[in-house]
């Protein structure tokens, strides 16, 4: 497919109308779809995005057709490597991502207890991409025009054959006005995108003073990895108990119980960190006050030293372009076979935004991006997708900076529900340990691994 | 608890099947096939390509790499290569975790929830995978126009 013709090298790449008169005369382009993607092509040459050699797998004719994916996070990335390989390269793959970096959230509470630090968690597409002849624009998406089937950019535009939308989650300021702005995040970080309000958050941390009071919010589930807030509180309480060990964790929690791993965390909380963690049910943030790090709820008024609010969530911004989000105006619906939304036809959804009633992981966001990749390749080649997917979670939770605890899970299509279900006999570690902790990293490294190279 | 993860969806056995006819395993067939009559049923429906077992199996490279081959992190305690395993040592050991015979962290959560033919089959797939060394991404400073 990305066999090189000889004359191609001959194209100008400063001028994309000649290089289109070329193309079109040796017939490259035949469908309107590769048509204008190759178009789009020689717009990428032309303002210096892609280099000949890219610009060549993009011109040449992909056997099976082109999935264009927004997002390049575990969904998105793992989505485009997967339909690479089981394609054996004949779809063609660009991903639209608008960040240049991949910067892992699992992992990224140990930067808050300290054992880690966020250059650990950072990396760059540049093995996936290489490895697999993806095609990667940085740009922004604008606009889907559906019939068309074209993805509208902020520096152009591309057409699909099959588009993946995996843009993660969007907070929900409507509650929490007072935190939509950059500047009160600066004050009041969410640190729930890794990045540098991760790094934000931990100089807050470092900065106090023995005997301060670190508030952190939880929103109602569902929500991006249940147990993730649990975990956070363990670490700021493990720094807490290493380094300021007269200072308080309060967690103010809007559900009216410990979500994830509750035997587990209740545990940790009363012996590992007794007099510590101050775990608080049923304390839905109405108001923040920012300038006072101050957060009300339905019954009190906490004033914190830092303030950690974790707003409620829906689907990524890009999903919402076509309110693919049709379940409460935050998840979206799709076909657990194929992960087709329920809203438009030949648009899939994958990770976080989808409405699946289970845990919102980068496990699981990977396996779901595997089930999608196998239907579309499926799909492509005129074949059947798997009828009753099944697959695995996994996902660790470290307690401190050396042990850890998992819940683990497979998944099986149930055909009469038509949803994912857990199977029997999944469930969560005995007692937190040195050894899982060793498997947590063992599950970071592979997971970075497949997603990335 | 079995029978209740058997799956009796016929389609879903074909693959299985077919699976089983492209492994040039056959020896070890009367074992994973259950029933032979099953098995004869089969035959006459042409088969789609065993999409199942591969999406499964991918779904352990999380912790066991892309197709079974892991990355192992120095100091840590390393996972076993899952590629190129030989099938009879994979099916024992995770009929073990299953049972609970052999104790395991996390092992026996995954064990259980797959049925005797995936486990069977996962076996065959894994073993005919290629053992190369995995690779890791390089970890960059973040930048600082990053969200």
């Amino acid at each position: 497919m990305s066999k090189s013709h000889p004359t191609f090298d001959k194209l100008d790449p400063l001028n994309p109308s000649a290089n289109q008169h070329l193309l079109n005369r040796r017939n490259f382009i035949k469908s309107l779809s590769l048509g204008s993607y190759g178009l789009m092509a020689n717009g990428l040459i032309a303002t210096g995005l892609l280099g000949s050699q890219n610009a060549m797998a993009l011109a040449s004719k992909p056997p099976l057709g082109h999935v264009v994916i927004i997002g390049g996070g575990y969904a998105g990335t793992t989505a485009a490597k997967y339909i690479r390989m089981w394609s054996l390269n004949n779809i063609a793959v660009t991903v639209i991502e608008k960040s240049s970096q991949f910067v892992s959230c699992p992992v990224s509470n140990l930067v808050l207890g300290g054992s880690k630090n966020i250059n650990e968690l950072t990396f760059g597409y540049d093995l996936v991409q290489k490895n697999h002849g993806i095609e990667w624009v940085h740009d922004e998406v604008t606009g889907i025009d559906t019939v068309a089937r074209k993805v509208k950019m902020a520096r152009g535009e591309i057409s699909y054959d099959r588009l993946i939308i995996a843009p993660g989650i969007d907070f929900m300021y409507e509650s929490l006005p007072n935190l939509a702005t950059e500047e009160a995040q600066q004050l009041v970080p969410n640190a729930w995108k890794a990045g540098w309000q991760t790094v934000n958050l931990r100089k807050q941390l470092e900065a106090l003073s023995d005997g301060s009071i670190f508030v952190m919010s939880i929103p109602k589930a569902p929500y991006r990895c249940p147990p993730g807030p649990y975990e956070r509180a363990c670490q700021v309480a493990s720094y807490f108990k290493a380094h300021k060990p007269a200072s308080k964790v309060i967690v103010l929690d809007a559900n009216a119980e410990i979500i994830s791993k509750k035997a587990l965390f209740t545990k940790v909380f009363n012996e590992m960190y007794a007099n510590m963690i101050d775990y608080r049910p049923n304390s839905l943030i109405v108001e923040v006050d920012v300038a006072n790090k101050t957060a009300k709820t339905e019954f009190e008024t906490v004033e914190a030293d830092v303030l950690n609010i974790i707003p409620p969530q829906r689907a990524g911004k890009a999903a919402q372009i076509l309110s693919l989000n049709n379940i409460d105006k935050r998840w979206c619906e799709v076909d657990f076979l194929t992960y087709e939304s329920k809203i438009a036809a030949n648009v899939h959804v994958i990770g976080d935004s989808v409405s699946s009633g289970l845990p919102k992981s980068a496990h699981m966001a990977t396996s779901q991006a595997r089930v999608c990749a196998s239907a579309i390749v499926a799909l492509m080649s005129q074949q059947q997708p798997d009828p009753a997917p099944v697959f695995a979670n996994t996902c660790y939770s470290y307690v401190n900076d050396k042990m850890a605890i998992h819940v683990a899970n497979v998944y099986r299509y149930d055909a009469t529900k038509k949803i994912m279900l857990a199977a029997d006999g999944g469930g969560v570690s005995d007692k937190p340990s040195e050894l899982e902790a060793s498997y947590a990293a063992a599950w970071a490294n592979n997971i970075w691994s497949d997603v990335l190279t | 608890m079995l029978s209740s993860h058997t799956l009796n969806n016929k389609r879903l056995r074909l693959a299985y099947f077919d699976c089983v006819l492209t492994s040039s395993v056959l020896l070890i067939m009367s074992t994973l096939i259950t029933s032979v009559a099953q098995a004869a049923e089969v035959i006459s429906i042409k088969p789609a390509p065993n999409l199942h077992i591969r999406t499964l199996a991918a779904s352990c490279a999380a912790c066991h790499g892309t197709n079974g081959n892991p990355i192992n992190v120095k100091n840590f305690t390393a996972l076993p290569i899952l590629a190129g395993l030989d099938t009879q040592y994979f099916i024992t050991q995770m009929l073990a975790f299953k049972s609970g015979e052999r104790p395991a962290t996390v092992m026996h959560h995954h064990a259980k929830g797959l049925t005797i033919d995936e486990i069977n089959l996962l076996a065959i797939y894994f073993s005919q995978q290629k053992r190369i060394s995995g690779i890791s991404p390089k970890p960059q400073l973040l930048k600082a126009d990053h969200e």
